[in-house]
């Protein structure tokens, strides 16, 4: 079981070690980590956590990781998964922080010329778990006008409406009104 | 009140009112820190410089920087980072318990399959947001660096690790 935590920790120190770009970059790399090559959860199943961590407040990356470690090894696999994500962030920046001062990494040639690289690549690894979770969601012609709604009211920030909780409200409540319609007790 | 409650109180509050993730979440993070009096407006800006140069959640990346920072010690990142993390940690996991508890119930498998087609929208526009002047700094290399990649991640059986190492690499030697 050990040899199970330990194996989880480390999928996740890799994970937050290259997570640049927030929580939904993390997408990708879990995709290729935990769904595709341990084959420890399905894509649909992938899916919904990452439903009921967007739901809830708090760092997003956590909290997916957490559901994660939950979903393949119980509580202490949450444990072992959110600490995994954390720790890298947590010790470069607590190095930064202790003998760097922030304008020498803000102006470091270097770092700025590698980065101009990453960020368009983490963008790619955020459109390519657009298409495959609309694979695993079933998107039909029928249903496509959800996630092309969702996007572009979100993406054009206006207030209020262009809220995640929102979407994530509605969709559950209309998931549930269908749900009771298709099998009346 | 001693400096290590006032940080848990300002974290717990930005680990349990941040919602939408990330860079949602700086605003909150802003009010609590630099209203405080911690910081200044502008070392926040730094801070927020060095999280789009370091890897992990900026929310992360903000405890631990301003844990420091305040206490002057590796207390104050621990105590600050945990305290962000940990009201979100004990939800995700009832929540995730309770779910599965009652995964065959019509109306939790109804919300979650509502729920799938609105998460591939949030993904998506999470793609739309960062498709800006800060992430994409030229319209032929960046784009290049950003199509070849989608195509190595979508088509290939690569590590996204991999692709983010060879776009760091290539980043160095051409700008």
């Amino acid at each position: 079981m050990l040899r199970e935590y330990l194996r989880l920790f480390f999928s996740f120190l890799r994970i937050g070690a290259f997570t640049f770009g927030g929580g939904w970059a993390m997408i990708s790399i879990i995709e290729k980590e935990i769904v595709s090559s341990k084959k420890w959860i399905d894509r649909e199943e992938f899916l919904d956590l990452l439903a009921m961590a967007q739901a809830m407040p708090g760092i997003l990356a956590v909290n997916i990781a957490v559901a994660v470690g939950d979903k393949i090894c119980g509580k202490r696999g949450s444990v072992f998964a959110a600490l995994g994500t954390i720790l890298p962030s947590f010790v470069i920046i607590l190095c930064i922080a202790i003998f760097l001062t922030p304008e020498t990494i803000k102006n470091n040639e270097t770092i700025s010329s590698i980065f101009k690289g990453i960020r368009p690549a983490v963008v790619a690894l955020i459109i390519a778990p657009v298409i495959t979770s609309a694979k695993s969601a079933k998107i039909n012609i029928k249903t496509i006008i959800i996630p092309i709604g969702v996007a572009l009211l979100i993406f054009s920030n206006i207030p209020y409406i262009s809220n995640p909780i929102l979407f994530i409200v509605l969709g559950a409540l209309g998931g549930a009104y269908y749900s009771k319609k298709a099998n009346p007790k | 009140m001693s400096i290590y409650l006032k940080l848990i109180w300002a974290y717990f509050k930005i680990g349990i009112f941040g919602f939408g993730g990330g860079y949602a979440m700086l605003s909150l993070i802003q009010k609590e820190v630099v209203a405080s009096g911690w910081i200044t407006n502008n070392m926040f800006t730094d801070i927020v410089a060095i999280s789009q140069m370091t890897p992990g959640p900026i929310g992360i990346n903000s405890a631990t920087y301003i844990g420091y920072v305040v206490t002057n010690s590796v207390w104050g990142s621990i105590a600050a980072t945990l305290t962000v993390v940990i009201p979100s940690f004990l939800l995700v996991l009832y929540t995730s318990h309770y779910v599965r508890k009652n995964k065959d119930n019509k109306i939790i498998k109804g919300i979650f399959l509502g729920l799938r087609p609105v998460v591939v929208g949030l993904i998506a526009s999470a793609a739309l947001m960062l498709m800006n002047r800060d992430n994409f700094i030229d319209y032929t290399w960046s784009i290049a660096i950003c199509v070849t990649s989608f195509i190595l991640v979508y088509y290939t059986k690569i590590h996204p690790i991999y692709i983010i190492i060879l776009a760091g690499i290539f980043g160095y030697m051409i700008y």
